[in-house]
């Protein structure tokens, strides 16, 4: 077994924000092992006193620009609830379809261009452009693909300008929804060349196990992207579901000993967000398209290797753009019109949830009887898998030395675990995990 | 001669103008590549170098005294730095808590002083270092970049808008938030985004930052007698992306 180890990733790479690895291991004995945040705190829920809940979910958005549309549909949706606001079936189904182009923009970016390297053995992708020229080419098609999908109903997809409270401040047009429809017809053979691609480097991904709980949004009529309660499932099958408004009794923050980090855990020591949770989760509501495409990535649920999340948010993609179609043809049924915006009935305070690419949101707000805002709290997905993050660690560093591994080897592994979850750090609007050692 | 080495950093911010480079699509994205060399991108690769830059690209605020130093030495081995975004060129939506004396106990109560959690006021880089160019926008527009990246290529000044978002509005024959009964602050804006926000049914928020030398009393006093803005809150609406700016004009 390997005895001495000294890792100290910082900074580590193709993650969106700051993360160090830390490990220690010396004559065989596990002296260090971290996952460490140390990204500049933003102060974004001190921004928000003060400010009008119009501009509320603008300000919340710059959270995150990859998570822009997650924020920014959590934060409506909690001010929504806070001023008596109920959306119309149009504007809903449209945010539905909002939310799925941005699981699916986030989705291909991370697969395509943060972990395929891993799996092809490459620092990055673009060493890739001239080894597999046409992968790279079919990335960066889907990838604008989900950019104008999104940008169809959002107005673009870095800060959507047209989602706000009380409904869209802009439709698309009938032509533009057709279009929409068209595209994502057109890049079906793209999807199917995606899992041929995922499918031959499957066998790259690491073995490992450590079951936990699974938390995610989740319906009795989708597969809750956009809206659902609260529903925990543990290894053994066993689900329960908690309405949204008692988020803080699931989240349950609290502080880490010799630390400030604010972890969170429900039922067992910690648990995971993210594509693998609403796939272990939701599974029965996947379309069949999805399914397929599940059996054909050899991905079941209940799934309890984290390495294969990434093998999940590819799934998604399948049933976010199948999804889609299925609305986008509702909508053109219907036919599309600029409504207005429904009007606030009361101010009070109000929260909400939806699935980002990283997992389950929650955003509240609080506001006086003039709509300005008191106050608010967000609780992303990424601080929810820290703690996760961290006991994987302590069970994959003891396996990985009892597996004579080198101390490159480790770092790989570890770094790919880490980019697995497909941390979204910049997020850290509401603790920052950090303790420094060197 | 090789292609110019073009690399990326990024200081507190989302990340989101990073991500608008994935957004071009297949061949612009490619047809750049046979024009620049991207030599570290910390967000997308795990490549990086010690050796001179070409273009550096900065992007998010600088709010930490101790993000100085790695600011210098990029400063250090760029030949030419790009302020990317409008948290690099203003310090943009993180100033909105600047004015305030308890941001940081607000947010992280007793634990705010832990050194780590140690953040100044929000500013741009140029705040620490000088910079070349600005590309500015909340987020950037990616367009905007290409031409400010080609007019470099090529040797050129690169032109960016001094005019207000108002000009756009019209050019693209957007009606006038004003007249649909909301607000905005595109007389004072600047240009450069072909002004997407009131077309989408929404108020300009000046994400770009201001023109130069903008009349803040002006836009107070438009958003007092035609928005029926209470003073307070006109005066506070310059604070969006703007905050720097307003507490310098005030």
């Amino acid at each position: 077994m390997t005895s001495s180890v000294h890792i100290n990733v910082h900074h580590l790479t193709r993650v969106e924000g700051h993360g160090n690895i830390v490990v220690n291991v010396s004559d065989g004995v596990v002296e260090k092992c971290e996952w460490q945040v140390p990204e500049a705190p933003r102060f974004f829920e001190s921004m928000i006193r003060g400010r009008h809940y119009s501009e509320v979910a603008r300000i919340t958005s710059r959270i995150c620009g990859i998570c822009a549309v997650g924020h920014t549909l959590a934060s409506v949706k909690a001010t929504e609830k806070a001023l008596g606001i109920e959306i119309s079936e149009q504007s809903w189904k449209l945010r539905e379809v909002l939310k799925h182009a941005e699981n699916a923009d986030s989705h291909i970016l991370h697969a395509y261009i943060l972990v395929a390297p891993d799996l092809a053995g490459a620092p990055s992708v673009f060493p890739l452009v001239e080894t597999m020229p046409d992968v790279v080419a079919r990335a960066l098609r889907l990838k604008r693909l989900c950019h104008e999908w999104g940008s169809c109903i959002g107005g673009r997809t870095t800060h959507p300008t047209m989602v706000v409270p009380g409904g869209m401040a802009e439709v698309p047009s009938m032509k533009e929804l057709r279009e929409l429809k068209e595209k994502l017809v057109a890049a079906v053979p793209d999807l199917e060349a995606t899992l041929e691609t995922f499918k031959a480097v499957a066998p790259n991904i690491p073995a490992f196990d450590r079951p936990t709980e699974y938390l995610a949004l989740s319906s009795d009529q989708t597969y809750g992207l956009y809206d659902g309660e609260i529903q925990s499932t543990l290894p053994d099958g066993t689900k329960q579901r908690y309405p949204v408004a008692d988020y803080k009794q699931v989240t349950n923050e609290f502080v880490v000993h010799q630390s400030t980090a604010k972890y969170t855990k429900n039922k067992l020591d910690s648990y995971a967000a993210g594509a693998l949770a609403r796939f272990n989760n939701n599974y029965d509501m996947l379309v069949p398209e999805a399914k397929q495409a599940a059996e054909f990535l050899g991905l079941q649920p209940i799934c309890t290797n984290p390495y294969m999340n990434t093998v999940a948010q590819v799934v998604e993609v399948v049933h976010s753009v199948y999804d889609s179609l299925r609305i986008i043809d509702e909508l053109l049924a219907d036919g599309v019109k600029l409504e207005p915006l429904v009007k606030p009935t009361k101010y009070g305070s109000g929260a909400d949830s939806v699935e980002v690419p990283r997992g389950i949101l929650f955003h509240e707000y609080e506001y006086d009887a003039d709509g300005f805002c008191k106050g608010g709290n967000c609780i992303i997905p990424t601080n929810q898998n820290h703690n996760n993050i961290q006991h994987d660690f302590n069970v994959l560093v003891p396996e990985l030395l009892d597996a004579d591994k080198s101390e490159e080897e480790m770092e790989l592994a570890l770094s790919m675990l880490v980019r697995a979850y497909d941390p979204c750090i910049s997020c850290s609007t509401h603790a920052l995990d950090v303790k420094f050692v060197r | 001669m090789g292609k110019p080495k073009v690399a990326f950093f990024d200081f507190a911010c989302c990340e989101g103008c990073q991500i608008e480079m994935t957004n071009y699509g297949a061949e612009p994205f490619l047809e750049l590549l046979n024009h620049v060399e991207i030599v570290e991108f910390r967000e997308a690769m795990t490549e990086k170098t010690t050796e001179p830059i070409d273009i550096a690209f900065i992007e998010g605020s600088f709010t930490r005294e101790c993000d100085r130093a790695r600011l210098e030495e990029i400063r250090e081995r760029a030949a030419i730095v790009i302020a990317y975004g409008q948290c690099a060129t203003t310090g943009g939506i993180n100033a909105l808590k600047n004015h305030q004396d308890d941001y940081k106990e607000y947010v992280y109560g007793t634990d705010s002083d832990m050194p780590h959690l140690d953040s100044q006021k929000a500013y741009g880089v140029d705040a620490a270092i000088k910079v070349d160019y600005y590309a500015y926008g909340c987020p950037v527009n990616k367009y905007e970049v290409l031409q400010i990246v080609l007019h470099l290529l090529h040797g050129k000044e690169p032109v960016i808008p001094n005019y207000p978002v108002c000009v756009e509005c019209k050019r693209r024959e957007t009606v006038c938030r004003f007249l649909e009964g909301d607000h905005c602050m595109g007389m004072v804006a600047r240009a450069g985004c072909t002004a997407p926000c009131p077309a989408a049914g929404i108020p300009c928020e000046a994400c770009r930052g201001f023109v130069d030398d903008p009349n803040i009393p002006a836009l107070e006093k438009v958003l007092v007698e035609q928005a029926g803005f209470t003073p307070q809150r006109a005066h506070e609406k310059g604070r969006m992306f703007t905050a720097n700016a307003l507490e310098a004009t005030s």
